[in-house]
């Protein structure tokens, strides 16, 4: 598909974390979301009594865990959608572009600093949402419900995989805006249609189970695969640094040159 | 292909042919050729809108040309060779644009990893000290004035150990002492042996720093060293001025004084186009004397690269675009 040098991915993906780190709205954007995310849950493990029915339980908790897969689909979008659009934003990307890094290199540094974060903060959500049901919940079929093994699987596929669309999906609108703020709210809007599919399997409309898990992720990774390939495609240097798109180059052989030493004015 | 091969043979580090790039209708620039020797400070002069950048950015594999070929560093142009020939120059655009988040030295920590050098550490310590920036490593470059992240420019430019430096105004919005640190630079490159893409507004930056010039205003209007461009252009001529106008003026001057034509500036100033000044200006010195004439001063005219600049661009019908 396309040749990646680990040194330049490394270096981008540094740069990248370095940024993060230096910029509050970030730190905060990743710090203060998940914890609203966690209300909801929160509430709702804590709402069920004892006597509840298994199957409202098993609503309850798709409801949670879908609320849950909102944290890796939401939090990279806005990091994504800034990428390439803020680079040329602050000046910075026509000297990234002179350097000999590839699209692949640059998109995916930039990817995997944005998609570390998020799937590794929803993780410790679900992590977290465990143990309050375990020790906390009213209802101790919660926790059971919450730990069944399509559940983890499916946490475990889905988180990545919303994430890498939202972040695709980001970038491809990065690149093509020419405004930070419409491309931060465009690329939050764009991440939330995959959550459609575990909305699926989440409110019971397709019964979650090993065998279903495996299917959805499958198709979120076609889904990806594809959508990144056109992310890649729509990397245009030219479009990037101009606006406008590269037309076709016809060259032509040895003219007639002014060679170093000769002095020549040319009649216009 | 290897550095050392491109810069060890003879081949010019810059070969452009009808080069040409339009946008739509409109020709950024049209079909520019001229070829630039390794070594070489080249200066790309015109006015705003003349297509230099753009003709820094295509050379620079940013964008791809409509029309006509360029051997850049020793790599024919083209949509397959761009990260070849990017490993091998290096393009310092008029806004540094550097990370103003991270640190001198953590911008120039990203750039040493897109360019794959083997001790980046050395290497970043080496550039900084040639821009003297080395006690600013840690400073975070939006905490710097304009001045010195031209210089943090300067040194990502150099960072790569670049065979082709194409420079876009890089002395842009500087001050006087800024602008002579990174002219001191730049002719320090030259006695380097690296190649030298200058483009500028300031003529007198061109002319004490170019080996030669091109001007362009969307065609190129002239390539040469600027002495050379200079005799070109202007004829010699002697500017002469006495106490008083003359009363007959070509009485003395068609005399045989070595005076080819002669016309009077403002009221007692005469510029008289010679073909000899030397041998000219005692001979026509002598004849206003004998003529009772005081002569207040007499020399030979001096052309500016400046006044290059402006005969060609003035004359050029696309300075009324």
């Amino acid at each position: 598909m396309i040749g990646l040098d680990v040194g330049r991915l490394v270096a981008v993906a540094r740069k990248e974390a370095r940024e993060y780190r230096r910029t509050p709205f970030i730190i905060g954007a990743m710090a203060v979301l998940p914890l609203i995310f966690m209300i909801n849950p929160v509430i709702t493990i804590f709402a069920i009594g004892a006597t509840v029915k298994a199957a409202t339980v098993t609503k309850a908790v798709g409801a949670t865990f879908l609320v849950l897969l909102v944290v890796p689909a939401v939090i990279p979008a806005s990091i994504a959608a800034y990428s390439v659009v803020g680079e040329r934003d602050q000046g910075t990307l026509e000297p990234l572009l002179t350097t000999p890094v590839r699209r692949g290199e640059l998109l995916i540094g930039k990817a995997l600093v944005a998609a570390v974060p998020a799937v590794g903060i929803a993780y410790i959500l679900f992590a977290l949402a465990v143990i309050l049901a375990h020790f906390f919940a009213g209802n101790p079929t919660v926790a059971a419900t919450l730990t069944e093994g399509s559940h983890i699987l499916a946490q475990a596929l889905f988180a990545p995989l919303l994430a890498v669309w939202s972040i695709g999906v980001g970038t491809a609108i990065s690149a093509r805006a020419s405004d930070v703020r419409v491309a931060q709210q465009l690329g939050t809007l764009a991440s939330l249609p995959p959550l459609g599919v575990t909305a699926l399997v989440s409110f019971q409309i397709v019964p979650l189970g090993v065998w279903t898990a495996v299917g959805f992720g499958l198709g979120l990774l076609v889904i990806d695969i594809a959508m990144w390939r056109v992310v890649l495609a729509m990397f245009d240097r030219e479009r990037l640094i101009t606006g406008s798109r590269a037309v076709k180059t016809t060259g032509v052989g040895p003219g007639d040159r002014v060679a170093p030493g000769e002095v020549r004015r040319i009649q216009a | 292909m290897a550095k050392e091969q491109l810069t060890g043979g003879a081949a010019p580090a810059l070969v452009v042919s009808h080069l040409t790039k339009r946008f739509g209708d409109r020709s950024a620039f049209e079909d520019v050729s001229f070829e630039v020797a390794r070594g070489e400070v080249f200066g790309f002069l015109g006015p705003n809108g003349a297509g230099k950048t753009t003709t820094v950015r295509t050379l620079g594999t940013l964008i791809a040309p409509t029309s006509g070929s360029a051997v850049v560093a020793g790599i024919p142009l083209s949509a397959a060779t761009g990260a070849e020939i990017r490993q091998l120059i290096s393009v310092m655009p008029e806004n540094p644009g550097l990370y103003v988040r991270l640190t001198v030295q953590e911008n120039l920590e990203l750039f040493a990893g897109l360019y794959g050098l083997a001790s980046p550490g050395a290497r970043i310590a080496g550039v900084l000290e040639t821009v003297n920036m080395a006690p600013r490593a840690r400073d975070l470059c939006g905490r710097l004035s304009k001045g010195l992240r031209q210089r943090v420019g300067l040194a990502r430019a150099l960072l790569s150990d670049p065979v082709v430096m194409f420079l876009d105004e890089p002395t842009s919005g500087l001050d006087p002492v800024a602008s002579r640190d990174v002219h001191d630079l730049i002719a320090s490159l030259r006695e380097r042996g690296v190649t030298v893409f200058l483009t500028t507004h300031r003529l007198e930056e061109a002319e004490r720093l170019c080996d030669r010039v091109a001007i362009l205003n969307t065609r190129l209007l002239a390539v040469g060293p600027p002495e050379q461009l200079r005799t070109q252009l202007f004829r010699s001529s002697l500017v002469v001025e006495t106490a008083a106008r003359l009363p007959a003026p070509e009485a003395v001057f068609t005399q045989d004084v070595g005076v080819e034509e002669w016309t009077p500036e403002g009221d007692a100033t005469y510029v008289l186009t010679v073909a000899e000044p030397r041998m000219a200006a005692p001979r026509v010195t002598r004849a206003l004397v004998a003529a009772g004439a005081d002569v207040v001063s007499i020399a030979v005219a001096h052309h500016s690269l400046e006044d290059v600049y402006l005969e060609l661009v003035e004359a050029d019908p696309e300075a009324g675009r």
